[in-house]
């Protein structure tokens, strides 16, 4: 049988972001893909070393869109272990429930591109209509839609007023409501199931093997969650990471669906545990040590290694993120299957590859 | 495809989710990080802002008495506005609109301005 190779990305309809991918094809089926990275490297880290070390928790944001917020928590709590600064306990929970917010929507944002991947746009549009109300949320009580800058280092920089967390819970309901009446064309539709289930399986065994993270990780019926680790205020709050033993590309987009959901019930819990206290704790003198540091981003097991002299800039700033643990299940999947289930497959890993590339 | 029909039909019975923006604006969300404006009146030229701001997007000239900003290159953090000791800058709710050519914004204030103390 004649190869072809044909190269999938860096621009393709379904790619939200450049992935290149040369993928060998006999028939219809892959035989091998090679993945090519470096399209949108910024070199994020090397600014450590003009940038203060203030200065980089807007810079770290920046690290990837989607989970901004994630990645400047994971930033602050390294310089805030290295300093030995106690976080108030409320700036904890609002912590907490922004970056439940933030995986909220990343999720949202993960469902419909992927039901726009299979060529579900209605479904794609309902499930951004819903996004835009946790982006709502994001705007009104941190100030922005999806960078949010509210971390600091030593606390946070906004607060919320009790008549916010009301209209909070409210608009949660609602969005609640939404996603449940989405929830039986997302995971019982006749053609969604036959578009997802059974595509793209890793096993338990290989899963481990292969050190994924997060979602994918989860979907493999793997139980490795970094919010059991209890950072921020998730050691006080009822949490169970969301399991699937499937491991195909449909119980990837269960996991995630069944998480939208837990965020919320997360966000509740928070709101209704929070306590009145400072949001902010004064910064004084400049860190110096190292320390490693790991949250739970959407996409799994975000690393932070950071290193300090004692100067105003940092040493060394190394960000490990999910994506660049979940691509060896994305080559390990797609041998043998069909072109037309790769746009499925290369989603159902979520790739964020400006995370990667850094 | 059939479980999303009642769907379908539901929204045929409820209002559009988007509007005709421009046409129609959303009133803005109080306390929104939008477009950053400076009081030059107020301000004193002190740096502040130049030296914290993390996309270096503020530059600022004591003796000619000027503050530059370049609205392009801003992240729109409020960290500016935060540590402003004149309170002279601050952040209207209201997002910038879009323009056909880059521009920075230069403000021309008197030399030697003090912060005003309020009594």
């Amino acid at each position: 049988m004649l190869k072809t190779v044909i190269p999938f990305g860096p621009q393709h309809p379904v790619l939200p972001e450049p992935l290149h991918l040369k993928l060998t094809v006999e028939d219809e089926v892959i035989t091998e893909a090679i993945p090519a990275l470096g399209f949108v490297h910024r070199g994020l880290e090397m600014l450590a070393n003009i940038r203060d070390f203030k200065q980089m928790t807007q810079v770290v944001e920046r690290v990837c869109g989607i989970c901004s917020m994630i990645h400047a928590m994971c930033y602050c709590q390294g310089i805030e272990a290295i300093m030995g600064i106690e976080v108030p306990r409320r700036a904890t929970f609002l912590r907490t429930i922004w970056s439940e917010l933030n995986r909220m929507h990343s999720h949202l944002l993960w469902l419909g591109l992927f039901a726009d991947s299979f060529g579900f746009e209605s479904l794609f549009m309902q499930l951004w209509k819903i996004r835009e109300k946790v982006l709502d949320l994001n705007e009104a009580t941190a100030g922005n839609r999806i960078i949010v800058s509210v971390n600091v280092i030593g606390g946070v920089r906004r607060d919320l007023a009790p008549e916010q967390i009301s209209w909070m819970l409210a608009e949660l309901a609602e969005v609640e409501q939404e996603i449940n009446r989405l929830g039986s064309t997302l995971l019982t539709d006749y053609t969604v199931k036959k578009r997802t289930a059974g595509k793209g399986v890793i096993t338990k065994d290989k899963a481990f093997e292969l050190g994924l993270a997060g979602p994918t990780l989860r979907a493999s019926g793997v139980c490795q969650d970094m919010r059991m680790l209890g950072y921020a205020a998730f050691d006080q709050l009822d949490f169970e990471p969301v399991v699937e033993t499937g491991g195909d590309c449909y119980a990837r987009s269960k996991v995630r669906f069944r998480e939208v959901l837990q965020s919320i019930d997360l966000i509740r819990q928070a709101l209704s545990r929070i306590d009145q206290s400072e949001i902010r704790t004064k910064v004084k003198g400049r860190p110096q040590g190292e320390t490693v540091c790991r949250v739970e981003q959407p996409r799994g097991e975000l690393f932070y290694y950071i290193k300090a002299d004692g100067t105003k800039n940092l040493e060394r700033l190394r960000i490990r993120t999910p994506t660049f643990a979940n691509i060896p299940a994305l080559l390990s999947i797609l041998p043998g299957m069909w072109l037309s289930d790769v746009p499925v497959a290369v989603l159902s890993i979520d790739p964020c590859i400006s995370c990667t590339e850094r | 495809m059939f479980k999303m029909t009642p769907n379908v039909l539901r929204n045929l019975f409820f209002p559009k989710a988007t509007r005709r923006y421009p046409l129609e604006v959303r009133a803005p969300f109080e306390n929104v990080r939008g477009a950053l404006m400076n009081d030059i009146e107020k301000c004193t030229f002190c740096s502040a802002c130049a030296l914290k701001c993390p996309s270096q997007c503020i530059a600022v000239d004591k003796k000619a008495a000027t503050w530059s900003y370049d609205p392009f290159a801003c992240v729109f953090c409020g960290i500016c506005v935060e540590i402003c000791p004149a309170e002279s800058l601050h952040q209207k709710p209201e997002y910038r609109l879009p323009v056909a050519q880059r521009e920075s914004i230069l403000l021309k204030g008197e030399p030697g301005q003090k912060i005003e103390k309020s009594s």
